[in-house]
C-alpha cells in the first residue's frame, strides 16, 4: 500500500518536474536556440576525489548525468548533442584504466540498445566518431550494433566521439579523398603512375570536409568543456570555427539542467555576434 | 398551461444567460485589442510550432469560447513568456556586469604593483603566445600595436595575430620587415593568403588569416596526394605509411603554412570564439577570452599570462570521458 502510495508521489513529482521543464524551455525558446551543442566531458575523477569515492562511481554518476543532460536537450529541442567519451591520447593511460573504460563503455552501449533507454524514447540515431579499429572487439562490435540499430531514426542525434582527435579525423579524410583519385584514375586510365593531370592530385576544403566523419551534421553552435579547462583537446578543431566556447568550472557529473539552461542564455547573450562571424566566414569560404 | 409557463421562464433564463455571457467576451475583446500589436511582435515561431504549446494555447483559449479569443489567448501566453525570457537574460546580465566589476577592481590591484607574484612569475613556459582578433576590432592599428608593445614588455618573445579575414595583414605596417618565404617563392606585401612574420623589438609576429587554416591543410593535403598518386608500386603498406600526422606537418612545411602550436590563446573579441584560427595548430592550446579589444587592459594580460603559468597539464592521460585529473 505504501509502495504504491510511493509509486503514485513519484509519478506525480515526475509528471510536475516535467511540465515544469516544458514552461522552462518554453521561456527559453523565446529566444535562438542552438541546434547542435557538443560536451567534453571533463572531471569524473576529481568528482569521484572530491566525494571520497570509487573512480567506477564517478564515471557512473557521468553517465547518468549524460542522460539526463540528453533528455533535456532533445526537450528542448536541440537536435544534434555531441559528446567526447575517448581520446585517442587517452590510450597512454594505465593497461588497467582503458580496459575498465572500455568494459564499462560495452556496457553502457547495451544498456542504449535496450527498449525504455533515452536514445529509443526519442527515436534518437546514434553515432560513433572516431577510429574505431583501434577499440577492442566487443566495444566496437557493440557500437557498430546500435549504430545500425538507430541508422533509421528520425528523432534527434546523439554522436559520440570514441577513439577521437580532430588530427586524426582530417588525416582520416585526406586519406578517403586519396584513395577516391587514386580509383578514379584506375577506372580511367587503368594504371595510376604517371597518368593524369596535375588538377587530379588537388584536394578542395569541401573536399576534405565531404569525408569527415561530421560530413551531414551541422557545426555545432556551443562547445562546453566542464571543470573549468580551457583547451579543446584535439575535439572539433575544423568544426567549431564559429562556436561559442564555454568552460563552466563545474565538474560533469555535476552539470545539470541550470548549468544546461545558463549555457543555452550565454550563447544567446552573444548570438547575434556569432552569426555575423558565422556569415562572414561562409564569404571567406 | 403550469408547465409551457415554466419551460416559457427557462428559454427566457437559457437566453439571458447566453446574451450576458456574450457580453462579457465582446468586453474581454476590447481590453486586449490594442495589445496585440506589442504582443505579436515579441515572439519567436518556434515555440508556436511546438505541439504540447498548441495544445496548450488550445485549453486556454477554449475557457474563454470563441476562436477569436483562442488567438488573442495565445497572443497573451507569448507576451507573459517574453517577459519571463527577459527577466533571465537581465538576471544574466547582472551577474556579468558583477563579474565585470570584480575583473576591473583586479586590474587595478594588479596594476598598482602590490603583489608581488604578479610582477615576477615564469613564462618558461609561453614558447609561444597566438592573439585572435575580431576582424571589425583588427581595423584599430594603434590597438593592435599597443597590445603588441605590451606583449613585448611582458617579456613574450613569439606571437601570432590572427583575425578572419586578414585586415591584419594588410594594414599593420612596421619600420623593419622581414617576410618569411614559402617554397613556391617569396610573397609580397599584396598577397593576403602569404604567412608573413615581423620581427617587433625583439619579439617575432607572425600575422595568420582564415586562409592559413583550413586551406593550408587543403594544400597540404593535395601535396599528400599528388605523392600518392605518384607512387603507384608499393601499394597499401606506402598508404599507410604516408598518410600520418608528422607526414602532414612535413606537408604543411613543404607547402609554406605550417607554423608553431602556441600554448595559450588569447581572444579579443565579444565572444571566447576562435573564428577559424588553423585548426592544425589548436590541439592542446589554452584558450583565454579577454573581452573586446578596445577595453584592453596590461593587467588583465598580466593576470592572463601568470594564470597560464600555474595551470597543469596532463595531455591524454586524464582528459577522458571518465577520468579527470
Amino acid at each position: 500500500m505504501e509502495k504504491q502510495g510511493g509509486i503514485v508521489t513519484s509519478n506525480l513529482l515526475g509528471s510536475a518536474s516535467r511540465l515544469l521543464r516544458k514552461c522552462l524551455f518554453s521561456i527559453l525558446s523565446f529566444g535562438p536556440m542552438p541546434t547542435h551543442i557538443a560536451f567534453i566531458m571533463d572531471g569524473n575523477r576529481r568528482y569521484a576525489k572530491k566525494r571520497s569515492i570509487k573512480q567506477g562511481v564517478g564515471h557512473r554518476d557521468g553517465f547518468t548525468t549524460l542522460t539526463s543532460n540528453l533528455k533535456y536537450c532533445y526537450e528542448m529541442g536541440v537536435k544534434y548533442v555531441t559528446v567526447y567519451a575517448f581520446s585517442i591520447d587517452n590510450f597512454k593511460r594505465d593497461s588497467s584504466e582503458v580496459r575498465f573504460l572500455m568494459d564499462l563503455m560495452k556496457e553502457k552501449i547495451d544498456e542504449l540498445l535496450k527498449q525504455d533507454s533515452v536514445i529509443n524514447r526519442y527515436g534518437a540515431r546514434v553515432n560513433f566518431w572516431g577510429n574505431l579499429d583501434l577499440l577492442s572487439e566487443p566495444v566496437r562490435s557493440a557500437a557498430k550494433e546500435l549504430m545500425a540499430s538507430t541508422a533509421s531514426n528520425k528523432g534527434p542525434v546523439l554522436s559520440v566521439c570514441v577513439a577521437y582527435t580532430s588530427a586524426d579525423e582530417i588525416m582520416h579524410a585526406v586519406q578517403e579523398v586519396c584513395r577516391e583519385r587514386r580509383e578514379r584514375l584506375q577506372r580511367e586510365h587503368g594504371r595510376v603512375n604517371g597518368m593524369g593531370n596535375e588538377t587530379d592530385s588537388d584536394v578542395s576544403v569541401a573536399d576534405l570536409e565531404q569525408h569527415f566523419y561530421t560530413a551531414g551534421c551541422p557545426d555545432p553552435d556551443i562547445v562546453i568543456r566542464t571543470s573549468g579547462e580551457t583547451r579543446l583537446s584535439n575535439f572539433l578543431l575544423w568544426q567549431s570555427t564559429n562556436s561559442h566556447l564555454q568552460n563552466p568550472v563545474r565538474l560533469w557529473p555535476e552539470f545539470s539542467l541550470r548549468h544546461l539552461i545558463w549555457a543555452i542564455l550565454e550563447y544567446q547573450r552573444v548570438y547575434s555576434y556569432l552569426e555575423d562571424t558565422r556569415n562572414l566566414s561562409k564569404k571567406n569560404e | 398551461m403550469m408547465e409551457q409557463s415554466v419551460t416559457y421562464a427557462n428559454l427566457d433564463n437559457t437566453i439571458e444567460l447566453k446574451r450576458k455571457k456574450k457580453k462579457k467576451k465582446s468586453l474581454r475583446r476590447e481590453c486586449l485589442l490594442p495589445l496585440s500589436p506589442l504582443i505579436l511582435s515579441l515572439l519567436p515561431l518556434q515555440t508556436l510550432n511546438k505541439p504540447w504549446y498548441r495544445h496548450l494555447a488550445n485549453e486556454f483559449a477554449r475557457t474563454f469560447g470563441s476562436p477569436f479569443h483562442r488567438i488573442q489567448s495565445s497572443m497573451i501566453l507569448k507576451f507573459i513568456l517574453g517577459l519571463f525570457w527577459y527577466l533571465l537574460h537581465i538576471v544574466v546580465s547582472l551577474v556579468h556586469i558583477w563579474s565585470y566589476v570584480i575583473q576591473q577592481l583586479r586590474c587595478y590591484i594588479i596594476s598598482s604593483g602590490l603583489f608581488a607574484k604578479y610582477r615576477n612569475f615564469s613564462l618558461s613556459r609561453l614558447r609561444y603566445l597566438a592573439v585572435v582578433v575580431d576582424s571589425q576590432e583588427a581595423k584599430h592599428t594603434a590597438k593592435i600595436k599597443q597590445l603588441l608593445s605590451w606583449l613585448s614588455a611582458i617579456g613574450v618573445k613569439h606571437v601570432a595575430l590572427y583575425d578572419a579575414e586578414g585586415v591584419l595583414k594588410k594594414s599593420i605596417d612596421f619600420g623593419q620587415t622581414r617576410l618569411r618565404d614559402r617554397s613556391a617563392g617569396t610573397c609580397l606585401d599584396g598577397d593576403v593568403n602569404c604567412v608573413t612574420s615581423r620581427n617587433y623589438e625583439e619579439m617575432s609576429i607572425e600575422l595568420l588569416s582564415f586562409t592559413d587554416g583550413k586551406e593550408g591543410i587543403a594544400k597540404a593535403a593535395s601535396f599528400l596526394c599528388s605523392d600518392h598518386l605518384k607512387n603507384d608500386s608499393d601499394g597499401c603498406g606506402r598508404t599507410e605509411t604516408l598518410f600520418t600526422e608528422a607526414n602532414m606537418t612535413k606537408a604543411l612545411k613543404a607547402v609554406g603554412y605550417y607554423g608553431p602550436e602556441p600554448d595559450l590563446l588569447l581572444v579579443y573579441g565579444l565572444a571566447r570564439c576562435h573564428l577559424g584560427f588553423p585548426p592544425w595548430r589548436l590541439r592542446y592550446t589554452e584558450i583565454m577570452h579577454m573581452g573586446p579589444l578596445k577595453s584592453m587592459k596590461y593587467s588583465a594580460i598580466v593576470k592572463a599570462l601568470y594564470d597560464f603559468s600555474k595551470k597543469y597539464q596532463n595531455y591524454g592521460k586524464t582528459i577522458c570521458y571518465f577520468i579527470c585529473s
